[in-house]
């Protein structure tokens, strides 16, 4: 089915796609179909820059599994950045 | 039925239709060579996108003597790859089943108005074109048959509508204006076979004419030969019956 599951939000960061290094200014996050992976539905996350068009985007799919061990890593990697660099990280963009 | 002997071409092409509210969107044109009259389809693609399935898809339906329109419903979203596409439709929750009505409605307009058109048109859909194709044929008249391949979100819990999707298909049913063709798969969520036997009660309910098949060991999309959800041997009777479903409602 189309799940129609989508959340998104405004971020800080680049990416590189299919041309290259690309400043990212939203990410949108999915759980629907995805588009390579065989499975019927995938935790599909786009790193975008709208203004740019539809191709400036970073695509991932991932299994559920493999997203929350993404959640976990990047939390992880997180809190040892805060020891490193105080409680809050602040984007450089 | 396609004899060795017989001369076969077809013209497929990127066209120009107005869709809803009047907008000017692309629609792929696959048509039979020849003097007709033909019946005609109407393709509502899937939430891939207007994709090479879906070209292909045109131009089958074509092959088999329907001049087949396949509406880029997606055309709204801009222009790039068709998966470029359809993550940005994905990432907005889909588009509004008004639209996609509106548009599948045009595109019927469109092969019914074309000079070797027989007059009656037909549509299919898979995934959300299975949908999108029992919504147009239960809010506007003019199809004479639909096929609907697992169509998922025909039933709705009221929690889950919203202002695209405001109202769940199966509560139009009592509007669906010709026959229509289901085919399912077993191990389909969504469809489940539960809300498939759902869909079926309200069809009984307002004694409208279908036609169910329930594939065992199929799950969703199992017409997709590029997929791992593939079923040979269910996608090759799904196509059997999609088109002699097709003609006995559109000979």
């Amino acid at each position: 089915m189309c799940t129609m599951i989508a959340e998104n939000a405004p971020i800080t960061g680049s990416g590189k796609g299919t041309s290259g290094w690309i400043k990212i200014n939203k990410v949108n996050v999915s759980y629907d179909h995805p588009t390579h992976m065989t499975i019927e539905h995938a935790l599909n996350i786009d790193f975008v820059n709208e203004a740019q068009g539809l191709g400036a985007r970073v695509a991932v799919e991932l299994t559920r599994e493999s997203a929350r061990q993404l959640v976990d890593l990047i939390g992880a990697a997180l809190e040892r950045g805060a020891e490193v660099d105080g409680p809050e990280v602040v984007a450089t963009g | 039925m396609y004899t060795t002997d017989m001369y076969e071409g077809m013209i497929a092409e990127t066209n120009t239709i107005q869709g809803h509210g009047g907008d000017v969107i692309n629609a792929y044109v696959a048509r039979p060579m020849g003097p007709g009259p033909y019946p005609g389809m109407v393709l509502a693609h899937h939430m891939p996108g207007w994709d090479e399935w879906y070209r292909e898809a045109t131009r089958k339906f074509a092959h088999h003597g329907y001049v087949t329109i396949c509406p880029d419903l997606y055309h709204r979203t801009g222009h790039g790859t068709p998966d470029d596409v359809a993550a940005r439709v994905r990432s907005e929750g889909g588009i509004a089943d008004d639209q996609a009505v509106g548009d599948l409605a045009a595109a019927m307009d469109y092969v019914r108005s074309l000079p070797n058109s027989s007059g009656k048109v037909g549509g299919f859909g898979t995934c959300s074109g299975g949908r999108h194709v029992l919504l147009a044929a239960s809010q506007v008249e003019g199809f004479d048959a639909i096929v609907d391949c697992w169509g998922g979100r025909v039933v709705m819990p009221e929690s889950s509508l919203t202002p695209k999707t405001p109202v769940a298909p199966i509560d139009y049913t009592a509007g669906l204006s010709c026959p229509v063709l289901g085919l399912f798969g077993e191990e389909d969520s969504s469809p489940s076979p539960e809300q498939v036997a759902i869909h079926e009660e309200a069809l009984k309910r307002h004694g409208k004419e279908y036609e169910f098949h329930m594939y065992p060991e199929a799950g969703h999309g199992f017409f997709y030969y590029d997929r791992a959800v593939y079923c040979q041997e269910q996608a090759v009777d799904g196509w059997d019956k999609t088109f002699a479903f097709l003609r006995k409602h559109l000979a």
